[in-house]
């Protein structure tokens, strides 16, 4: 890695996702300097592992491949993968910053040609595909990768297999004794855009996430949806491999619930209704389980045409449990609260609407920072000069997100704008 | 720059299995002889240190001031290609050609084909190719202008200004604060979620005060709005009458919402009883009892029953409703029962809906915080509210019981909606509702552009353009919309949506200085230009524009304004005499790629098919349909283009004249649910095509032998299927005439 040259006037953008992204280049694009770190091998975060975006049902590589023309034609813009931090001390104006990049074994010279994995023959969950699918040890993470750039998987370190990239790669750009790299650097502001994860759905014990093949979450189903996915765009259940017709999304799973999240996470509704659609395009039936549906805004227009949808209706009900039949179906129980009539609904698939959970635990930031009950960062004074961006901040859909870190690029370009006031 | 200083480098790549795939030596020589590109090199690994400093060497040594590359995408190491501003074209060999080839003694001879039409057609395009020059339209005024000083202008304001730009804020009315400061209290921002709280007006008009940096117009519009990015000349008008002119660099439009007219509800009873009420009346009924004792408006009773009504008018199809939800009213009414709560814990509050929407962190609290103290949420349509008695009827059907009900009260407040002030609709007609209405709608902007007075609206009245990777990506260079003008939206939503148009606003300050483009061709500095003497006065280009970017003179020939435009060529591909050209894309740095197509005669039985494909989508999904070694036709040359709203029907004309089999174009989604990030474009190019008709008809060739489509990044199957299908065709229908 080239030396990284950062000053009390550079912002730093930490994490890779729209919301990290969209914050990165919008300042780079107002003239400042801008690094931002990613903890992956590659760029896009969560939305690039979404089949499509509602309420257009557009595809996210279209924004994604804007973004990373952006990013390639801007100067003042550094991408740094692989890298987390590890430490932030100083103040508002002048924050020193330490920085941890993980070896990915290949350096700048790889071409994405792909030679290393076609010698190698380990495979590994793909990480990408939430572990529906399996991936070579030697990788690009996906069709649209940035860098476009392979990686090799550190346990395939030390093995035949890693030796048999290294020696396929006609340019030298296998390195497998790169080591874990230590950087620290000193910048003005920092915007924290380290996003979301779903929550364990293992936790919620009665829909039995974990016993039941069948019962899959929000994110798996829209790699499900991708016809680069680990099921080529059918909707297959696990167990059998079968197409599934009869779909059940149980709403508000691990959210809205003391229990679990007690946050609403805002996108859940909106999901299932555009993965209803997915499934009516073929030919399945849907139905929603909820307990409100939160068709927020302007786009409640999406929640109107899925109702006039006849392949999708819509049980208000919190379902109690599932059980399986001897088929592998299962069976959602609970009652109907629109009359108070209890069902057993058998189902081919169950689709859990998850939530959104900060990637960061609230005892793991690397800094001072104010957080919510939530486990969200709250905008306060004493944050000094560390700003949340997107899913950081709050739960937040992609639009909303991409527009609180335009405003998160406007706080932090405030205080280097300052230094540079004082600097001269 | 005359052809005697042109020198063209042209670097052939062998890495990535090319050289093994391609016949080099054949290649170099036709790219030597019949490109004539003045420098031919080949080498192992041209992306490495030592291959880049090649080019550079040329470049800095031999003169070389044009760059063809033959070798990966050029979507693949695009920063390493990148030598300051020397025009760098790319044969795409790799995902383009070996990758979607099979390696086979068969296929060899046309994968090289291919490949050597690639090389002729990159040298071809660089020689049309030129430095973008400084753009005479620069223009350095740093000051933004917010239109409106409720919640939104105000954060603007505040939010810029502490970047170090000056600001002006142009309101309506004779005070700053707008409907907020009509609000008694606000949903909490901040946790624990539980109260309401200050509404935050009071603070910020006195920030504004403080702040030298910002200038308040109160009572004053915009008569006028003229000019570009970085020089939009405004004329600011008093109620008084007087006028003053002011520059400023970008605008910030916060024009708000005005609330949804509650006379439209009569079954609800409003306008019938004055005990019903919307939100914002009885906000105004709490500041007045001091936000103690909260007494109905008919008899002054000291309230001790009140239902709220949710989606009153909104999320309804009924004529005069809004079909939208406004998003903030179920915490607004939250809120408001926790007045009467806070007041008095034991009146009744009962909040009627059908789906309560309290989203993230801050919303769902704040739901468990109002039933914590004692308000009730009833899943409820409500149906009619009279007056029976001393009191209200409020009938509704329970959801929940799944009968019907009635629940007599005090006091009814209805959550109405909100109304963007977006303006009139530049894109239609007046319906025949807003003819008759008293008040049309006001031009908020009063835009002098070719293309009307006001920001285009998307639905509903809401200004605003896509709206999910890109939210401030609007159709008016340099002017951003914020708060419920765009989307309904709460105060915090609001304050944060106004941060975000203010960067937006400094960015296309900074982006005008520097005549650069905004995005998606950020940091482009080409810009059209166009020669007066061909033109012909047709006004297509000042019509097609999706940016409003040109305007016509006093001659009536096209001015174009380069800070408004975004570069995607819509007007180039418009002009039937071609006369709108960019220095580095043009119709010539095209068309010269398809003349120099080698053109095998019509007993070769090699057809050639032409396909001018999208950059942002086409032609990435080629790339992965490459990548993911999924083969298509060796008959196919691609041209990747800016935008399907920039091809001229020239090229299309050209090629089927000059043999081509046949014409494929590949655009975005286009209507109302639009992929298509120059908004217009892929609409644009085929309303064209679809003129093509005539041409074939004049050459005796059959309709099939054009196609356009409509593909998504996503179609890295679809696509190459497409492709397939035009070979297909062509081989059922022969080949063209038209070869020599």
């Amino acid at each position: 890695m080239g030396d990284v040259i950062a000053t009390n006037q550079t912002i730093l953008v930490v994490g890779g996702g729209i919301s990290g992204i969209s914050a990165a280049i919008e300042a780079a694009e107002c003239g400042k300097q801008v690094i931002l770190l990613e903890k992956s091998p590659s760029l896009g975060g969560r939305v690039s592992q979404l089949h499509k975006y509602f309420p257009k049902l557009c595809f996210p590589s279209c924004g994604i491949e804007i973004n990373l023309r952006r990013i390639k034609a801007n100067k003042n813009l550094r991408v740094i993968t692989m890298a987390e931090v590890a430490k932030v001390t100083g103040d508002a104006g002048n924050y020193s910053v330490e920085v941890k990049i993980a070896p990915r074994f290949v350096n700048e010279k790889c071409t994405a040609c792909g030679d290393c994995s076609n010698a190698v023959e380990s495979e590994f969950d793909d990480e990408f595909n939430y572990g529906l699918k399996q991936r070579k040890g030697a990788y690009l993470v996906s069709n649209m990768a940035y860098p476009q750039r392979y990686v090799i998987d550190p346990r395939m370190i030390g093995s035949e297999d890693a030796n048999k990239a290294k020696d396929a790669c006609k340019v030298g750009a296998i390195d497998l004794q790169m080591q874990e790299e230590s950087l620290t650097i000193n910048v003005g502001a920092i915007i924290w855009a380290t996003g979301w994860k779903p929550y364990d759905a293992k936790k919620i014990q009665p829909y039995g996430y974990d016993r039941f093949a069948n019962v899959v979450t929000n994110v798996e189903f829209e790699r499900m949806a991708d016809a680069f996915g680990p099921t080529g765009g059918k909707i297959l259940r696990p167990s059998d491999g079968k197409e599934a017709k009869n779909i059940a999304f149980i709403q508000c799973a691990g959210s809205r619930d003391e229990n679990h999240l007690k946050h609403c996470s805002r996108i859940c509704c909106m999901a299932s209704l555009k993965q209803t659609t997915y499934v009516s395009e073929r030919e399945g039936k849907s139905t929603v389980y909820y307990i409100d549906i939160r068709a927020i805004d302007r786009i409640d227009d999406f929640y109107q045409k899925v109702q006039a949808d006849e392949n999708v209706s819509f049980i208000k009900s919190k379902v109690a449990n599932i059980i399986e039949d001897k088929d592998g179906n299962p069976i959602l129980k609970g009652v109907d609260t629109e009359g108070y009539n209890r069902y057993e609904n058998q189902h081919d698939l169950v689709v859990l609407a998850t939530g959104m959970e900060p990637s960061i635990p609230a005892d793991a930031f690397p800094m001072d920072i104010k957080i919510n009950e939530e486990g969200f960062i709250e905008a306060d004074e004493s944050n000094g000069a560390i700003f949340a961006a997107g899913c950081s901040s709050d739960a937040l859909d992609v639009n909303r997100a991409v527009q609180q870190a335009t405003g998160a690029a406007l706080r932090a370009i405030q205080v280097v704008n300052k230094v540079a006031g004082m600097e001269g | 720059m005359s052809e005697a200083e042109m020198k063209i480098g042209a670097y052939l790549c062998k890495g990535c299995g090319i050289g093994e795939r391609l016949d080099m030596s054949a290649i170099a020589m036709i790219t030597e002889r019949e490109a004539k590109a003045h420098i031919v090199k080949e080498h192992d690994f041209l992306c490495g240190e030592e291959g880049v400093s090649l080019i550079q060497n040329d470049i800095d040594n031999e003169g070389v001031n044009r760059v063809a590359i033959g070798g990966c995408s050029r979507r693949a190491k695009t920063e390493a290609f990148t030598f300051g501003d020397i025009p760098v074209t790319r044969a795409n060999w790799r995902e383009g050609v070996i990758w979607i080839r099979p390696d086979t003694d068969e296929a060899r001879e046309t994968t090289n084909d291919m490949a050597a039409d690639y090389i002729r057609m990159a040298v071809a395009e660089v020689k049309f190719m030129h430095k973008p020059e400084p753009n005479e339209e620069r223009a350095t005024n740093n000051r933004l202008l917010v239109v409106g000083g409720g919640i939104s202008g105000m954060t603007a304001a505040v939010e810029a200004s502490k970047a170090g730009y000056p600001v002006t804020i142009v309101e309506k009315t004779g005070a700053l604060g707008g409907i907020a400061a009509q609000l008694h209290k606000r949903v909490p921002e901040k946790s624990p979620f539980a109260e309401p709280v200050d509404t935050g007006v009071a603070e910020l008009i006195a920030a504004i005060d403080a702040d030298k940096n910002i200038e308040v117009c109160l009572n004053s519009t915009l008569a006028k709005t003229d000019g570009a990015p970085g020089r939009f000349e405004v004329t600011v008008a008093t109620e008084s009458g007087s006028t003053e002119e002011k520059t400023f660099g970008a605008i910030v439009q916060a024009s708000g919402f005005t609330p949804y007219d509650a006379n439209k509800l009569p079954e609800l009873g409003y306008g019938k009883s004055a005990d019903v009420i919307t939100q914002l009346e009885l906000e105004k009924l709490v500041n007045d009892g001091a936000g103690d004792i909260i007494k109905r408006p008919s008899d002054g009773k000291q309230v001790s029953s009140v239902a709220f009504v949710q989606c009153a008018g909104q999320r309804s199809d009924k004529e005069g409703h809004l079909p939208y939800c406004s998003g903030h009213c179920c915490t607004t009414s939250i809120k408001q029962a926790l007045y009467f709560k806070q007041s008095n814990p034991g009146i009744d509050t009962n909040i009627i809906y059908t789906d309560l929407r309290t989203p993230g962190a801050g919303g769902e609290d704040f739901y468990r915080s109002g039933q914590d103290k004692g308000v009730t949420f009833t899943k409820g349509n409500v149906s009619e509210v009279s007056s029976e008695g001393d009191s209200l009827a409020v009938k509704f059907k329970d959801l929940i019981l799944n009968e019907d009900a009635q629940e007599n009260v005090d006091l009814v407040v209805l959550a109405t909606g909100m109304v963007p002030n977006s303006g009139p609709n530049i894109d239609s007609e007046l319906t025949e509702e807003e003819k008759n209405a008293e008040e049309k709608p006001i031009s908020i902007l009063n835009l002098n552009y070719r293309q009307g007075s006001d920001m285009p609206q998307l639905k509903h009245g809401f200004n605003d353009s896509h709206f999910i990777c890109f939210p401030y990506e609007t159709r008016r260079t340099g002017i951003y919309t914020s708060g419920p003008v765009r989307r309904p939206m709460d105060i915090f939503q609001a304050k944060e949506d106004a941060t975000g148009a203010a960067l937006k606003g400094i960015q296309a300050i900074e982006n005008a200085a520097l005549g650069r483009a905004a995005h998606p061709r950020s940091g482009d500095l080409s810009f059209p230009s166009f020669q007066k003497s061909g033109c012909t006065q047709c006004k297509r280009c000042t019509v097609e524009c999706p940016f409003g970017a040109i305007d016509e003179d006093e001659q009536r020939y096209p001015q174009f304004n380069e800070a408004r435009c975004r570069r995607c060529g819509t007007c180039m591909g418009a002009c039937p005499v071609r006369v709108i050209s960019f220095k580095n894309y043009s119709v010539d740095s095209v068309g010269q790629q398809i003349k120099n197509v080698e053109m095998p005669d019509e007993f070769d039985e090699k057809p050639r098919i032409l396909l001018l494909a999208c950059e942002n989508d086409a032609y990435p999904a080629l790339d992965m349909a490459g990548m993911n070694r999924i083969e298509y036709s060796a008959f196919i040359r691609i041209i990747p283009v800016r935008c399907l709203g920039s091809v001229n029907l020239i090229w299309i004309t050209d090629a089927l004249n000059s043999g081509f089999d046949g014409v494929m174009l590949m655009g975005c989604k286009k209507g109302e649910n639009y992929q298509c990030h120059f908004v217009k474009g892929s609409e644009l190019a085929q309303i064209r095509t679809s003129k093509v008709d005539d041409t074939l008809q004049s050459l005796s060739l059959e309709p099939e032998r054009v196609e356009t489509h409509e593909v998504a990044i996503t179609d890295i199957e679809r696509i190459p299927q497409l492709i397939n299908d035009m070979a297909a065709t062509i081989e059922r229908i022969g080949m063209s005439p038209f070869k020599f």
